[in-house]
């Protein structure tokens, strides 16, 4: 397929909001059937990132690129129309609508002639359902249910669901294991391992390292809007991570230190 | 590969097992209307007992039908701008302003009806639109926005009103077309409003759980940043709303026009909380993205009842007012309990 080119990359992109700087200098790149997990604590830029990817801010400076040919988005809709679809940690649903209407939101099937329209609601929950099912989750059988009673793991689902079936090709996942009980969270990630076997490209945001470890290919650490790590799977341990997190390698000398001097910390001069 | 697809999930009702009464019965609880249905048919059964025969009878259901055909023509479109999130108070001077409209151009200057008709409802279409950009332009919520409107227009009809007649009200004779259209009473005692209205309900329940416009409200109530993403163009349903509600209203004062044979600068104001009261009576949700064409007619009709009922009663008149309040109250709680049971998962008990 498109070994060669990486499906959405990101080549030097600079964000600054008037004269706060957002982002420093970022170069990512995401390949087709590849699950990037970009890690990061609050505030390290990561929703800036992800609007930046769905065309919500335009890059200051820098470019995206994507199957090899330079990109520019100046709506969401524009990257919405390239495949680039965005899953918040809610699912951006609608809880008091039913799965089936939420489904189709805004590409409602119909059916009719002319000026009267009718929405298709066997369709639009056949549908629903059956690309929901095709992920696994066949808990969701009925598409009159409404969104608000599912769980969360089910709503990610859902809407991970929606977000392929309407041809995404890069899926930008926000914290969707944040809000999720263990067992929950563990169905959605057997949903992103799906999606990665359907070939596209997953970029799965979290801050929940043990979540990134079980699905990622390859790993981004953002701190203070600059990469401070960019490495692929198997390359650093659970700890290293953690602590790339936390605060970059310091913290991890940190303790080596502390546990070296009887618990006393470094001076600050040293 | 092949075997990733799951089987086919069953559709409908081929859903094995029993669906049976009891299912049914649970989803008919669950929809938004329910429980507005079971507050219908007390309200009607308790006026029935203690109003008698008369209540029963053809005059009693004229009485309050008129009355819900008035309020409903308004509540309809309140209904959905509520299930949108949204609210439009300016409907309270839209009606007599509308009524004036008809009354001084067709009254006072003598001009063809359909002229004052069509610059009544013109002119509500204006306020709508008015409305809908204020609210989407300054973002300031629409209970707001709407109150503004509401006063300003109601200045401007005292103002024009007094400057060009002379008065605050205005006499209309309506030639038989028009009387006879707008303002008939069919069978010497219902209002024709009625079958405007029943039009009107039939229209917007096309609107809302036909077409597809009705999922873009829906989601707009639900989640406005959502509904945008998708796509939905959320301002044009806003400000087509507004409109829609602006029209009704003005609609509702062409009729009254016709109807009472003149129009007045205040009265309307009442038409507010009663479309807000029948709106929420009927099970749709002050914050929006729920609720039922169907559910705001059950509403509609309950409140008209009451309304009327008390008067083929030996209860003192002014208790209606108790009951409605009540009413409002027990139908907040109730609903609130519906939309718990609508959310419930339905998680039939297998495996």
């Amino acid at each position: 397929m498109t070994d060669t080119h990486p499906v959405l990359e990101l080549r030097n992109v600079n964000k600054s909001f008037g004269p706060i700087d957002v982002l420093h200098d970022i170069s990512l790149k995401v390949k087709a059937g590849e699950v990037l997990c970009l890690l990061g604590d609050n505030g390290a830029g990561k929703s800036t990132l992800i609007k930046t990817l769905a065309g919500v801010h335009k890059p200051t400076t820098g470019e995206i690129w994507m199957d090899g040919g330079r990109v520019s988005f100046d709506r969401p809709k524009d990257a919405a129309d390239r495949g680039i679809a965005t899953v918040h940690q809610f699912g951006g649903t609608f809880p008091l609508m039913t799965i089936g209407r939420s489904f189709f939101v805004g590409v409602e099937p119909t059916k009719g002639w002319g000026p009267f329209k009718i929405f298709d609601r066997k369709k639009a929950n056949a549908v629903a359902v059956k690309a929901v099912q095709s992920f696994g989750i066949t808990r969701i059988d009925d598409g009159d249910r409404l969104i608000g009673g599912l769980s969360g793991g089910e709503r990610q689902s859902l809407a991970i669901a929606r977000a392929v079936h309407f041809g995404a090709r890069v899926l930008i996942l926000d914290e969707p294991t944040a809000a999720l009980g263990v067992k929950q969270a563990s169905h959605v990630l057997r949903i992103v391992l799906e999606a990665k076997k359907r070939g596209i490209a997953v970029i799965f945001i979290t801050h929940q390292v043990t979540h990134a470890m079980a699905v990622g290919d390859h790993f981004a650490v953002l701190i203070r809007g600059a990469l401070a790590a960019n490495f692929m799977r198997g390359e650093k341990s659970r700890e290293e991570i953690t602590d790339l997190m936390a605060g970059g390698e310091a913290l991890a000398d940190l303790d080596a230190y502390m546990e070296s001097h009887d618990g006393h910390a470094p001076d600050l001069v040293s | 590969m092949a075997t990733a697809t799951s089987p086919k999930p069953a559709d409908g009702p081929a859903q094995a097992g029993k669906p049976g009464v009891f299912q049914a019965l649970g989803g008919l609880a669950r929809r938004p209307e329910a429980g507005s249905f079971i507050g219908m048919i007390v309200v009607f059964v308790f006026f029935a007992i203690f109003g008698g025969a008369q209540f029963i009878g053809a005059a009693g259901a004229a009485s309050w039908l008129n009355v819900a055909a008035e309020v409903g023509l308004v509540a309809l479109p309140v209904g959905l701008l509520m299930i949108a999130g949204e609210l439009d108070l300016s409907i309270g001077s839209v009606i007599p302003a509308a009524s004036l409209t008809v009354a001084i151009i067709s009254g006072y200057y003598g001009l063809p009806e359909i002229l004052g008709v069509a610059a009544a409802l013109a002119f509500g279409l204006a306020v709508g639109f008015v409305n809908g950009v204020l609210v989407l332009r300054t973002r300031v919520p629409s209970l707001i926005v709407t109150i503004g409107t509401m006063f300003a227009v109601m200045g401007l009809t005292l103002g024009l009103a007094v400057l060009l007649t002379g008065a605050t009200s205005t006499a209309l004779v309506p030639t038989p077309f028009w009387k006879a259209i707008f303002g008939q009473f069919v069978g010497g005692m219902f209002e024709i409003t009625i079958f405007w209205w029943i039009l009107s309900v039939a229209i917007l329940a096309y609107v809302l759980h036909i077409s597809p416009w009705g999922n873009w409200i829906f989601a707009l109530g639900g989640d406005r940043e959502s509904a945008r993403n998708a796509g939905i163009p959320t301002d044009k349903v806003t400000i087509g709303l507004f409109m829609t509600s602006g029209f009704s209203a003005a609609f509702l004062g062409v009729c009254q026009v016709m109807i009472y044979q003149s129009a007045q600068v205040v009265g309307g104001q009442s038409f507010i909380f009663n479309s807000i009261m029948c709106v929420v009576i009927g099970g749709v949700l002050l914050t929006g993205g729920f609720g039922s064409i169907v559910g705001i007619v059950f509403g509609t009709i309950t409140f008209a009842i009451v309304n009327q009922g008390i008067y083929f009663t030996n209860f003192d008149p002014n208790l209606g007012s108790v009951i409605i309040g009540a009413l409002l109250l027990v139908a907040v709680l109730m609903n609130d309990t519906f939309r718990a049971l609508a959310l419930s998962t339905i998680t039939k008990k297998k495996k």
